[in-house]
């Protein structure tokens, strides 16, 4: 090798300006479609917040706790579509968290042999993406038809209670919480078993070690372990369920009038939109977009709160 | 001290009738319960939407228009069917770029920076927005404002309220997905001279192809059968689709609108509709799996 040569190899080259433009547009380019994000999110609050102006101004507060949804004379409140918003997705969650938390430990732990358990949550997880308007059909022809008797049952023997006062007839509030609950446990019980099986296997170990049975360790140190991810996992669920629109709209009946009665129809934030918003008058389309906002601050909060409970209470390991 | 001794007290022995051991076994059962409780529904909606679907599905079903209500019988959801495709094949458009794009932000260039994190943050909440909501805000935004060419209802509208709600899983898989790639692997790129562009585009985001693919596969089968952003964005037409810039049908919204009406006619279509849906997302869910797969080499 002359010496020549290894001069040019050492030749410190320059980029061309060309690059450092493509880099830097680049750069740009992928800054401006993360921000995407922040626009949609605040263009969102903006979008539905003016659209909500009118309402805003002529109901203030009084929306939130007045029932009376009349477009007849134009005045609006959505106590009743709040109200059964809460109520459906707090008793679908009443009913799906031991559900959905039982068959997590069940599918984590071996009770069963490990082929059925694959099986099993593979299709947990298939099904969490059946659409929701299929589930509304499926609500409609068969669970509504399938779950009348029972309530019908309830209503003979507790028909005393308020919440059981009216006899049930066809789409309610009942069947749209059947139907939320099977919508939410895919949910509860994917991102449980998940965190389950995060838990690591030391826990488990000194458990057993100690003496505990099985139980006693995974209700006293698995469960407790692997509680973040849980609670995050059911405020999820949560959210989910204070926004489903279709199934429950296509089963809960669509009633306006407030009615404490869970058997009879209801109505929800979402599915009061859904129903309305086709033929609505211009005032009406305020207070529908009104009760958007209400929901969108509503899910918002669940979710901030679920972020900041799973980062809370997230144990650390390792 | 010998293991005899023990054996003759019986202290090692398991003793099922011990209050401990009968508590195990009752939540065992219980548990065993609750699982059979919640799986129940889960297979009986597989095989209803199967069964029944199947039983009204003909091939000819694909090429032809719904019925007028009150028709006989017969009609098809060839237009539901196309429209699906293109209402999707729009919200990919606008979703994928922009989801990818920022993905490649977070993980390449933002980091753990203030920005980004805010960006996450802004990720996991529009995750958690309401599917309604965001036919919401693209009816204020584009349909009722009119700013698409004078056009309300339309088939671009429509694409554009799924894209929102396609965006949040296309982010977040692709920023994990890259997070994954070894760092090694940019080193060397950017050691033997490749720009920071070259490095992302040619090295990095190639390696980490099979999880973003599985994101935009995922994202693609939950915005196919979201229904509510549709109603009053895409609304529902019961002709050919004629232009992106009119209203279109689509399955899931056809499958609402049908499946209240009371002729018989209509609700077998939606039977039909659901079947096609569900075997539709079902395959791309297997589809993500099968890419997903490639990813854990």
């Amino acid at each position: 090798m002359s010496a020549s040569g290894q001069s040019s190899l050492y030749k410190l080259r320059h980029r061309p300006p060309s690059d450092k433009l493509v880099d830097n547009g680049f750069k740009n380019l992928v800054v401006l479609l993360a921000l995407m994000v922040a626009i949609i999110l605040i263009g969102i609050f903006i979008v539905v917040g003016s659209q909500a102006a009118e309402a805003i101004k002529a109901f203030g507060l009084n929306f939130v706790f007045s029932s009376k949804w009349d477009p007849v004379r134009d005045t609006y409140g959505a106590f009743t579509a709040i109200y059964g918003t809460l109520l459906t997705s707090l008793l679908a969650l009443v009913l799906a968290v031991p559900l959905g938390v039982g068959t997590a430990i069940f599918l984590t732990e071996d009770f069963i042999n490990g082929k059925v358990r694959e099986v099993i949550s593979n299709m947990v997880e298939l099904l969490a993406a059946i659409p929701s308007v299929v589930l509304g059909l499926w609500a409609i022809f068969v669970l509504e038809p399938f779950v009348r008797p029972i309530l019908m049952a309830i209503h003979n023997v507790l028909g005393w209670i308020p919440f059981f006062s009216t006899v049930p007839s066809g789409p309610g509030v009942m069947p749209a919480v059947f139907i939320l609950t099977i919508m939410l446990l895919p949910i509860i019980t994917a991102i449980s078993r998940d965190s389950l099986n995060q838990v690591p296997q030391d826990l488990r170990q000194a458990a057993y070690g100690i003496g505990a049975t099985r139980w006693t360790s995974i209700l006293r140190v698995l469960v407790p372990a692997a509680i973040s991810g849980i609670i995050g996992g059911i405020m999820l669920a949560l959210g989910r369920a204070m926004g489903e629109t279709m199934a429950v709209t296509m089963i809960i009946g669509n009633q306006t009038s407030f009615n404490i009665s869970w058997f009879a129809p209801g109505n929800t934030i979402a599915s009061l939109i859904a129903n309305q918003f086709g033929e609505a008058g211009e005032l009406q389309m305020s207070a529908l977009m009104y009760a958007a906002l209400v929901l969108m601050i509503i899910t918002f909060l669940v979710n901030v709160l679920a972020q900041w409970i799973v980062r809370r209470l997230a144990l650390k390991y390792e | 001290m010998t293991s005899s001794s023990f054996k003759a007290k019986g202290d090692l022995l398991f003793k099922p009738g011990l209050l401990r051991n009968q508590g195990n076994r009752l939540m065992t059962s219980i548990a065993a319960a609750f699982s059979v409780i919640a799986i129940i529904p889960l297979i009986a909606v597989i095989l209803f939407v199967l069964i029944k679907g199947f039983a009204f599905l003909r091939p000819a079903m694909f090429f032809e228009l719904p019925p007028v209500p009150g028709q006989e019988m017969g009609g098809g959801i060839g237009n539901a069917f196309l429209g699906t495709f293109i209402v999707t094949g729009l919200s990919c458009l606008f979703a994928i770029p922009v989801g990818v794009g920022g993905g490649i932000y977070l993980a390449e260039y933002g980091g753990e920076n203030k920005f980004s994190e805010f960006i996450r943050f802004g990720t996991n909440v529009l995750a958690g927005v309401p599917s309604i909501i965001a036919g919401v805000f693209i009816y204020g935004l584009i349909v009722s404002s009119r700013i698409l060419f004078g056009s309300t209802f339309s088939a671009v509208a429509g694409g554009l309220a799924l894209s929102v709600l396609m965006l949040p899983t296309i982010i977040k898989t692709t920023d994990e997905g890259l997070k994954l790639v070894p760092q090694e692997l940019r080193w060397g790129a950017l050691g033997v001279g490749a720009s920071k562009f070259v490095t992302t585009i040619k090295v990095v985001v190639p390696s980490a192809i099979a999880p973003i693919a599985t994101g935009v596969v995922l994202g693609i089968a939950r915005s196919a059968g979201e229904t509510a952003p549709l109603i009053f964005t895409a609304f529902f037409s019961p002709y050919w689709p004629d232009g992106l810039l009119e209203p279109m049908a689509t399955m899931s919204v056809m499958i609402f609108n049908y499946a209240i009406m009371p002729y018989e006619a209509q609700v077998q279509l939606a039977w039909a509709a659901s079947f096609v849906l569900v075997i539709m997302i079902l395959a791309m869910n297997l589809l993500a799996r099968w890419i997903s797969s490639f990813a854990q080499r």
